[in-house]
């Protein structure tokens, strides 16, 4: 079974935790991420309130916090999130985390 | 597998392969104000890497970007390596390397030539922010140079927490914190404590989960959403968290205190204010009630440039939750109706009951009531040295006592005119004053270049270092440093890990200085042995020295009880009621009133405001408010080249609507200057979709460590500092507050042409700008 990453966009504060906290796991120079964070909004909705999204996407070089699950770790972005807006686990188990309620985006960065 | 933390629990160090882990606590600099439980990973006598502790209740193992970079900053190549001297003229960037004893006998020598020539307090100390610092520096002006003129880095007006923390001592005989449950271990364990989730948290002023100020950890406001909360925030922007609000109140830079009032008048016409509270425990609410009758939800709109109803509706949202707590931010303090301002809100969280309940705004001291702070020493001072205070024309903060600090314009203007004496010595321990709290920067620039000796103590080569320092210190971060902290709660310990070149702690260059001067006030042998005394002397419930405290405990808890006022834990006679003249919580202030000050919350126009200065305003059309924080830097901090903040965030950035930009023919990314008629800087632009037309919002603390150090450059400080178009020594009548947060501007694109003399050449050799 493959893992899986789950994000709570209703709860992703976009403060960039999870990129540092792998850029360091991983040892990666400026410019390049093992997760990006990507930006939706601020933009006015037709019917009044705003749209405002953050959400963090793994790249290719995610590696599923390989030596770190070896130790007996979590992944170095779920472990720091500040907004506990992150979980790591087996697809399947995610699946049914990300079905438990809305604004929630599962990512299998490999197989 | 076997949980790594798990396995771990309850040790504070093991080896880890090639690895020393060890379990602390981390505090500023580098960071922030919080104190976040930490595991530090060295290897051969250095820091590796750093992670959150999933033990510590505190921050539950998470940790911002600004702690996981921390290697990135301990290890940086542009750290001073030693204590340096000045051999060129100041501002020249020429130094000698030279030993600590040499530079302490140097410093010895001219404190001890002020103190024959002129008198100690000639000697004034200031520091940054809520750092790791605040009572080892005033300890040193206070017990080492005996001078009583400590204060924050010319921070106009006092105005960080000090306006807020004014009100509230006078109001309530306490502080008053938001409560989202961080004063327990068990945290949101409702089975095993007595907290109740917020139904409302109100972010007034304060984007909590980039700030993290006045350590309050800013996740914990998501940790409630989680849990149910509900939010209101005022902010002149859409904050992330205000994208998340049932209200959001996008409130006029600056009218914080009429919003407040208006709220106010909501909730006593409607009658929707807790009548046992007020009757029981308030002392003037008749009086609040009959000066918040004019103040209408539709003056409060035309002021605030909000939608009356919006007014009423937050109004009624936050006096029908129960329980519901404010947690509040710098505008407050940042205008010059700060004082008066915090009164209004305080008001809110009385008269509407939520005073010390449990999920409330409570009551909180430190722990086992370590009072150890900006006063920390004083009483070494002879009550004569103590009455020079400068401010003492202020005596809210000198009679009255609520000031723990000297008055840092009444400063400024002491080394402009030698009134009511002349500073002759400067102490500058982590705090970057023309990059960050000068609200004047030029003019403190030119002040502080008059001041006889200067001694810069900080973790870099700062703009402020190569200026003005006579000597530089080069000091210890968080890993390096054997030391305690408390701030509200827990107790924690901090653990060095590692040795930086000569670097030293505050704790250490303190009392070694301190043993030469007064050696009767420093009985310890180093910093654990201060940070043991402390423990010891200071703790009244602590039971242990730094050991226990940095290698058993790592951090502990004190008990909490809520509605302290009722059980007489409040008073020092052990009656019921509060620790305030009349026993209540005061609307109407009677400490104010003994004073001559208005003794309930009010509000009046920033002086720079499209209503106060309609003249200004044709000319510089955008309100315009400074200082909004972001997840890279804490405050001045962080801006190195090397540090994964600064990839993130390069450049300094200014905010316009679409509306706006497109009108004055702007796009995103464009560089433009922001000037008014004190004088401009460049910053670039960002489209905000979600501003009001009129408001423009621009960074602060901006230098850049990789640009010439030397002047005219130094370090592009003044190219993109916000801090020249704001005045200095423009405070409230009680000497606290100052209008960082509400000014005026106009906005136009750089060219070739109008930008031929940058702001550091205009500054530093043609004295311009202060008008």
């Amino acid at each position: 079974m493959a893992n899986a990453l789950l994000i709570d966009y209703e709860f992703c504060t976009g403060c960039h935790a999870c990129e540092v906290a792998c850029k360091k796991h991983l040892g990666l120079p400026q410019g390049q991420f093992g997760i990006k964070l990507l930006q939706d909004g601020p933009r006015e909705l037709p019917g009044g309130g705003w749209e405002y999204n953050y959400l963090p996407m793994p790249t290719s070089l995610c590696d599923m916090c390989a030596s770190r699950l070896d130790e007996g770790k979590d992944a170095a972005c779920v472990h720091h999130c500040p907004a506990h807006a992150m979980r790591f686990g087996p697809a399947d188990e995610v699946a049914a985390a990300a079905a438990e309620k809305g604004r929630r985006a599962m990512f299998v960065p490999t197989v | 597998m076997e949980d790594y933390y798990e396995s771990h629990k309850g040790q504070v160090e093991w080896q880890d392969g090639d690895y020393t882990v060890t379990r602390t606590t981390v505090w500023s600099g580098p960071g922030c104000h919080d104190g976040c439980g930490v595991l530090y990973y060295t290897k051969d006598g250095k820091l590796e890497k750093v992670e959150g502790d999933p033990d510590c209740a505190y921050n539950q193992g998470t940790l911002c970007m600004r702690c996981l970079e921390m290697p990135e900053a301990v290890n940086n190549p542009r750290r001073p390596t030693q204590p340096l001297k000045r051999i060129g003229e100041r501002g020249e960037n020429k130094w000698e390397g030279i030993t600590w004893d040499e530079a302490y006998d140097i410093i010895e020598a001219k404190v001890r030539s002020i103190w024959d020539e002129y008198a100690p307090e000639s000697i004034a100390c200031m520091i940054g922010t809520g750092r790791a610092n605040c009572w080892q520096v005033p300890y040193l002006c206070y017990s080492a140079f005996g001078s009583p003129n400590f204060c924050l880095g010319f921070l106009s007006g006092e105005s960080c927490f000090q306006p807020r923390s004014a009100a509230m001592a006078s109001m309530n005989g306490d502080f008053l914190i938001a409560d989202c449950s961080q004063q327990f271990e068990k945290r949101y364990d409702t089975e095993n404590t007595e907290w109740r989730v917020p139904e409302i948290i109100v972010n007034w002023g304060c984007n909590a989960v980039a700030s993290n100020s006045d350590n309050f950890f800013g996740g914990w406001i998501v940790d409630c959403m989680q849990r149910g909360t509900k939010l209101i925030t005022v902010d002149p922007s859409l904050t992330w968290l205000a994208a998340r609000s049932e209200v959001w109140l996008r409130l006029r830079p600056g009218t914080d205190g009429a919003l407040a009032l208006a709220m106010l008048n909501v909730i006593i016409e409607e009658d929707l204010w807790d009548h046992d509270f007020v009757e029981n425990w308030c002392y003037g609410f008749d009086e609040l009630a009959e000066r918040v009758k004019e103040w209408t939800p539709e003056r409060g709109a035309e002021i605030c440039w909000v939608e009356a109803d919006a007014i009423r509706a937050a109004a009624r949202l936050y006096a029908e939750a129960k329980p519901a707590a404010i947690q509040w931010g710098l505008p407050i303090d940042q205008a010059v109706m700060g004082i008066p301002t915090a009164q209004a809100i305080n008001a809110l969280w009385a008269i509407t009951g939520n005073t010390d309940v449990p999920g409330g705004n409570i009551i909180i001291r430190n722990a086992f009531d370590q009072n150890v702070s900006y006063n920390y020493g004083y009483n070494n001072l002879p009550a004569e040295v103590q009455a020079k205070r400068i401010g003492a024309e202020y005596p809210l903060m000198s009679k009255a006592g609520f000031s723990s600090t000297a008055h840092s314009d009444s400063i400024l203007q002491a080394i402009e005119t030698g009134e009511p004496y002349p500073i002759r010595m400067l102490w500058l321990t982590s705090t970057n004053p023309i990059a960050n709290m000068a609200s004047d920067a030029p003019r403190v620039f030119r002040a502080v270049k008059t001041v006889d000796f200067v001694v810069v103590n900080d973790l870099f080569l700062t703009p402020t270092a190569v200026a003005f320092a006579d000597i530089f210190l080069p000091a210890a971060m968080s890993p390096e440093r054997d030391m305690q902290r408390v701030w509200w709660v827990p107790l924690r310990g901090m653990k060095k890990v590692v040795q930086y070149a000569e670097a030293k702690s505050d704790d250490t260059v303190v009392t070694e200085l301190g043993k030469r001067l007064h050696p009767e006030n420093f009985p310890w042998d180093d910093d654990k042995g201060w940070t043991d005394n402390i423990l010891r002397t200071e703790t009244p419930g602590y039971d242990g020295g730094y050991d226990d405290l940095c290698n058993r405990d790592v951090w502990v808890y004190p008990d909490f009880q809520y509605r302290k006022h009722e059980k007489g834990l409040l008073r020092p006679d052990g009656q019921p009621g509060f620790n305030t003249p009349t026993g209540r919580v005061e609307l109407y202030n009677s400490v104010f009133s003994l004073w001559g000050y208005d003794p309930l919350p009010d509000w009046a126009e920033p002086s720079c405001s499209p209503y106060a200065s309609p003249e200004l305003y044709e000319e510089y059309p955008f309100v315009l408010t400074t200082g909004a924080r972001s997840f890279e830097f804490f405050h001045s901090e962080h801006r190195q080249p090397e540090l994964t903040s600064r990839e993130l965030h390069p450049d300094p950035l200014f905010e316009m609507s679409a509306k706006s930009a497109a009108e004055h023919g702007l796009k995103e990314g464009d560089w433009c200057w922001l000037e008014n008629h004190r004088g401009r800087c460049r910053q670039k632009l960002h489209v905000n979709p979600s501003l009001d037309d009129r408001v423009v919002r621009a960074e602060h603390g901006w230098w850049f460590p990789e640009r010439e150090a030397a002047e005219p450059s130094l370090y592009g400080v003044f190219d993109s500092n916000i801090n020249n178009l704001l005045p200095q020594c423009e405070n409230g009548v009680t000497g606290y507050g100052a209008p960082y947060k509400n000014q005026l501007c106009k906005v136009y694109p750089c060219t070739e042409e109008n930008s031929e003399t940058p702001p550091s050449l205009h500054v530093t050799k043609m004295g311009g700008y202060s008008k």
